[in-house]
């Protein structure tokens, strides 16, 4: 019986061949950090550690709360920008470059085959672009830039077997809701999770990123897609550096394969305050709402900035309503700009915002009020994930959002488009 | 060995119950981060928490942020072990090295409510409730263990830098 990608990619790290939950020591190819940095370069000197041992290996993205709301966020920076310069760290991005996890594939350091590790648990994915990358603690990251390597745990694989063509108004995000929904938020514990099948074959690689990126919220290690011919394009794309996929065998063995067919599936929404309480959008239409957040890491992308346009263009963000937008990266932002998005979604009141997390961890840039009721294109919508716990956040698609901040409540896309 | 009363809570305890978000980036003192601890899921934990109680839980317990405070918030209040039927993966990890004990078990969390007296034999891998009732659980992995010993992965790299 052959190998799952997860067990390869362990097996040829570790020179030899390793199974399910087995420990190897390994050397990640990047370790990424963020707004976090200060506090781990705190952990490496609490290590008595001095000197980054392979700086060229760090990733540095400040994201999380740029540009500084106060003082103390500024600070951070600043401590951070410091200890770049100190261990020259060249693989910094300050302020207004964009989410981490939309610059690494950008930058190039996500790549087919590649060991990534990063200090925020959306580090998954960079699955999209067939590296195995997974969300390793503060301490874990400091342990890595002072000795290079780090323990893991090889994981049990799952394959998601995805079949036939989404609806007009659905897509990756709507899959990937009804998925969690499915198995729950701890049904993929541990576990490496495979999404595979014909349906992923015509997704563009921001929605292979969608599904990678939530692969999380149901407890996986790592997701992961087999880089294909879409996958090759993207990287074509960009200054690409040399890499060597891995794929799993064609004859792998995984604990289990669960099928999806996409065909009937609806536009879904998680409800508050757990992603996997999941609904298709029918059953909360008409929930009124105060904000809608367009972005993140999860849907911050082209495709869901232009999903977005085609509805809002022409419209208007009904009153009473705030829409808040936030690409991924400068990049993106440059070509909504191009493309024309901006100037829909601009012209239908939404507020376009700078590139990074916004208020999707609720520090800063729209935070919500006690009552109040937000649906976000995020990945989380635990109690106090927005600023306070007394509001309530709804997660939905790029499409559902668009039609949302139509209305002022919850609106079904599929009317729209 | 820890010895202390259960604290008992539910199943899917994600990590911005455990430590909001709000405050991840401003505070650092670790009394100020144990003040927190389950701010959003209990809020008298912090303030009646004694050194050696446990937290007993259900499934994948630690869900969520891959914050670690989520982990150091809990050791810093005295928490002696947390008890689950499952934990989140970096959850996991982090409270190794936070050097905060971990007994996984199907069936202790169940057979136990807020209050009862427990105390934990890690090394023989029992933990003893007050009626007398035994569970034994798996130890954890060597490569694991020795940094729990180490008291967390800083004294673990410290000591491994040193040598
Ligand atoms: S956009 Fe949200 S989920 Fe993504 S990295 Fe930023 S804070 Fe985390």
């Amino acid at each position: 019986m052959g190998k799952p990608f997860a067990e390869k990619i362990f097996s040829a790290r570790a020179g030899r061949d390793v199974v399910p939950g087995e420990i190897i020591t390994v050397e990640p190819d990047y370790v990424l950090s963020h707004d976090n940095t200060a506090a781990i370069a705190a952990t490496f000197a609490k290590m008595g550690a001095e000197k980054v041992l392979h700086p060229e290996r760090l990733v540095i993205v400040l994201d999380h709360c740029v540009p500084a709301a106060d003082a103390k966020h500024a600070e951070n920076h600043k401590k951070i920008r410091e200890f770049v310069a100190e261990q020259g760290v060249e693989h910094f991005y300050d302020v207004g470059r964009g989410i981490c996890h939309q610059v690494l594939p950008e930058e190039g350091f996500a790549r087919p085959g590649r060991l990534i590790l990063g200090s925020d648990s959306h580090t998954t994915t960079y699955g999209a672009l067939g590296a195995f990358s997974a969300g390793i603690g503060r301490s874990e990251a400091a342990a890595i830039w002072a000795t290079g390597e780090i323990w893991l745990m090889c994981p049990e694989s799952v394959r998601m077997n995805m079949t036939g063509e989404f609806a007009r108004g659905v897509g990756p995000k709507d899959l990937i809701l009804s998925i969690i929904g499915d198995v729950g938020a701890d049904g993929m514990l541990y576990k490496s999770v495979e999404f595979a099948g014909e349906t992923m074959e015509v997704m563009s690689v921001a929605g292979h990123m969608v599904l990678a990126n939530m692969s999380v919220e149901m407890g996986a290690k790592n997701g992961y897609v087999a880089p294909n011919d879409k996958t090759a394009e993207w990287l074509a794309s960009r200054e690409s550096a040399e890499y060597e996929a891995v794929y799993p065998d064609a004859d792998a063995s995984y604990e289990s394969e669960l099928e999806y067919d996409v065909t009937d599936l609806p536009p879904m929404v998680a409800k508050p305050h757990t992603v996997d309480n999941v609904a298709p959008v029918e059953e909360v239409v008409g929930t009124a709402v105060d904000q809608v957040v367009l972005g993140t890491c999860t849907n911050g992308r082209e495709d869901d900035l232009e999903e977005a346009a085609r509805i809002l263009e022409d419209r208007t963000v009904a009153s009473g309503c705030r829409l808040l937008v936030f690409p991924a990266s400068r990049e993106i932002w440059r070509e909504a700009m191009k493309s024309g998005a901006f100037e829909a979604i601009e012209g239908a009141g939404g507020i376009i915002m700078n590139a990074g997390c916004g208020p999707c961890l609720g520090a800063h840039e729209g935070v919500l009020a006690p009552g109040e009721v937000c649906l976000s294109t995020a990945n989380r919508n635990f109690k106090g994930r927005m600023g306070t716990p007394e509001a309530e956040i709804y997660l939905a698609s790029p499409a559902t959002a668009a039609a949302t901040a139509v209305e002022g409540r919850i609106a079904d896309p599929r009317g729209y488009l | 060995m820890v010895k202390g009363k259960v604290w008992k809570y539910g199943d899917d305890v994600n990590t911005d119950v455990i430590f909001p978000g709000k405050y991840t980036y401003t505070v650092t003192d670790p009394a100020e981060i144990a003040s927190h601890a389950l701010e959003d899921l209990d809020p008298d934990f912090a303030a009646n928490v004694k050194p050696g109680d446990v937290v007993v839980v259900g499934r994948n317990f630690g869900c969520g942020s891959s914050r670690e405070q989520a982990a150091f918030c809990l050791k810093y209040a005295g928490v002696g072990a947390v008890v689950a039927e499952s934990f989140a993966r970096i959850f996991y990890r982090n409270a190794i090295n936070a050097g905060l004990p971990m007994v996984v078990s199907k069936d202790a969390p169940d057979a136990l409510v807020t209050g009862d007296p427990v105390d934990i034999d890690f090394t023989a891998g029992e933990l003893r409730a007050a009626d007398g009732k035994v569970f034994t659980f798996p130890p954890l992995p060597p490569e694991v263990m020795a940094i729990v010993e180490a008291g967390g992965l800083v004294e673990y790299v410290k000591r491994r830098l040193n040598r």
